[in-house]
């Protein structure tokens, strides 16, 4: 039947079901801060959201969000090449090529479809793509859409992505090779300097997405590209405006002049509706803010060390470098789900990964670090996980 | 059982059979069913291989050819026949 397929989706919903709160869209009541809030009426201090910069709640960007509402109306009713571009996405526009000292920048309504649509586009029939195999979701729709060949390569080995550009031959010269900044889910960092050596020696090109990397690393916050001193190597950039930008959207910018044209060539961004200004316009003061408070970068690595370091010194099995994103690994799914349930319970909210989302076969309890979380709320989310090893509901790394 | 370590394939060995043997090899480490695997063995419908275990065979079947094997195939792959097909026409 046409059914069939959602059967064992249906029956994890109902085994869901039976407890209180559902890790899996749980509702947040109130918004009390960039750290906190209310979910299914529970006080909670808000450790899974993205909000790299603590910049959701910024004065600032409100009320500029609030005075473009009152002068541009609530939405554009449009797409781009329609009705739907205004001022405000062109200055953005202008604002983002600027901040990355490029001639060329495109403003999606969404994360999703900037890295979906480049992703389907850039490359197409006839040409490769090589994507590490641990690439988030966005990018996989995308090369699927793209009727290119695509190969992947094993997650954040250049030794991997040289083999197959060494057997691709002449194709290499058609090939796009793809990595993420930081890898969402583990939070590591992408070896960049490596895959731009590699993508140099066999004249690939090179797409980077910087959904958790830009504002969180880089000099001028442009990201793990940036950080790694490669920004020349690297042909597109895509990443999103949900995470350290604090609202919604997504960005595309280049060094090529064509990525203007390509603009026209990407579904994603022909035949949806812009983004509302409101939106757009508060993007624009976070970007502001991006450039002129370089301390909220330094903050947030703060935070992320004293997590990091407080969670590996329970012995928890953290990744092998401190990142905003800090993943406690689980083997089992009744304890990971026990957890997360023992977690809000406690008043800390994290998100709970489970395969095939997770880059393994592993359970993840993924912890995001703000610049804005207070180092009494991290002590209150060590202080948490010390009490899931109490009740045996983790284990650590040793006895794992 | 025969072994078919990388320096066991040559060109005189390459072709289908070798192929066939191979993944037949490879593919008992994931027998949980116990089945007995043969061409016609489903991976996913009589294996019960999962996308990761999936994915961990392509790798290691890439390593050992020296090929990489595009995922726009892999829809068409449901049998070890199938699979063994495939790596031969990325061979030939």
């Amino acid at each position: 039947m046409l059914f069939d397929k959602f059967q064992a989706m249906a029956d994890f919903q109902t085994e869901l079901s039976r407890r209180d709160v559902k890790p899996f869209g749980a509702i947040t009541d109130k918004v009390i801060s960039a750290t906190e809030g209310v979910v299914q009426g529970r006080r909670v201090i808000l450790a899974g959201t993205n909000n790299y910069l603590g910049l959701s709640y910024d004065p600032r960007c409100i009320e500029a969000s609030q005075a473009a509402a009152a002068h541009w109306g609530t939405g554009t009713t449009g797409s781009r090449l329609a009705n739907g571009s205004f001022a405000e996405h062109v200055a953005l526009e202008t604002e983002m090529a600027d901040f990355y000292g490029v001639g060329q920048a495109i403003v999606f309504s969404t994360g999703y479809a900037a890295t979906m649509g480049m992703c389907a586009t850039v490359a197409g029939p006839d040409d490769v793509i090589l994507l590490d195999a641990d690439s988030h979701s966005s990018i996989y729709s995308g090369v699927k859409l793209s009727g290119a060949e695509i190969i992947r390569y094993r997650h954040s080995s250049p030794d991997d992505l040289a083999k197959r550009l060494r057997r691709l031959g002449d194709r290499a010269g058609r090939t796009l090779v793809i990595a993420e900044g930081i890898y969402s889910m583990l939070g590591d960092v992408a070896p960049l300097q490596e895959i731009a050596a590699i993508k140099r020696e066999y004249g690939a090109y090179l797409l980077v997405d910087e959904a958790h990397s830009m504002g969180v690393l880089g000099e001028t916050g442009r990201g793990a590209a940036q950080a790694a001193g490669i920004e020349d190597d690297v042909d597109f950039i895509v990443g999103t405006f949900s995470k350290s930008l604090g609202a919604v959207g997504g960005f595309a910018i280049s060094r090529h002049a064509i990525l203007d044209t390509i603009r026209y060539c990407i579904r994603a961004y022909i035949f949806t509706a812009s983004s509302s200004p409101s939106v757009v316009a508060s993007v624009r003061q976070a970007l502001r803010i991006v450039r002129e408070e370089p301390e909220r970068r330094e903050r947030l690595w703060d935070n992320a060390a004293r997590l990091y370091h407080g969670l590996r010194e329970l012995g928890l099995p953290v990744g092998p470098a401190v990142s905003p994103v800090v993943a406690v690994e689980f083997t089992d799914r009744e304890q990971a789900i026990a957890a997360w349930y023992q977690l809000f319970k406690s008043g800390v909210y994290v998100n709970l990964v489970v395969p095939p989302a997770s880059p393994s076969t592993n359970f993840l309890l993924r912890n995001s670090m703000s610049a804005a979380h207070t180092p009494q709320q991290i002590d209150r989310i060590i202080t948490a996980y010390r009490a899931l090893l109490d009740a045996g509901l983790a284990t650590p790394r040793n006895a794992a | 059982m025969a072994t078919f370590g990388k320096k066991a394939v040559n060109d005189n060995e390459s072709g289908y059979q070798t192929y066939l043997a191979f993944l037949c090899e490879l593919l008992q480490k994931h027998n949980r069913r116990q089945v007995a695997i043969s061409e016609s063995t489903g991976l996913v419908t009589d294996l019960g291989l999962s996308s990761l275990e999936v994915m961990e065979l392509i790798e290691q079947t890439e390593d050992h050819f020296d090929i990489s094997i595009p995922l726009n195939i892999l829809p068409d792959v449901n049998t070890v026949s199938d699979l063994a097909q495939k790596i031969q026409q990325l061979r030939d």
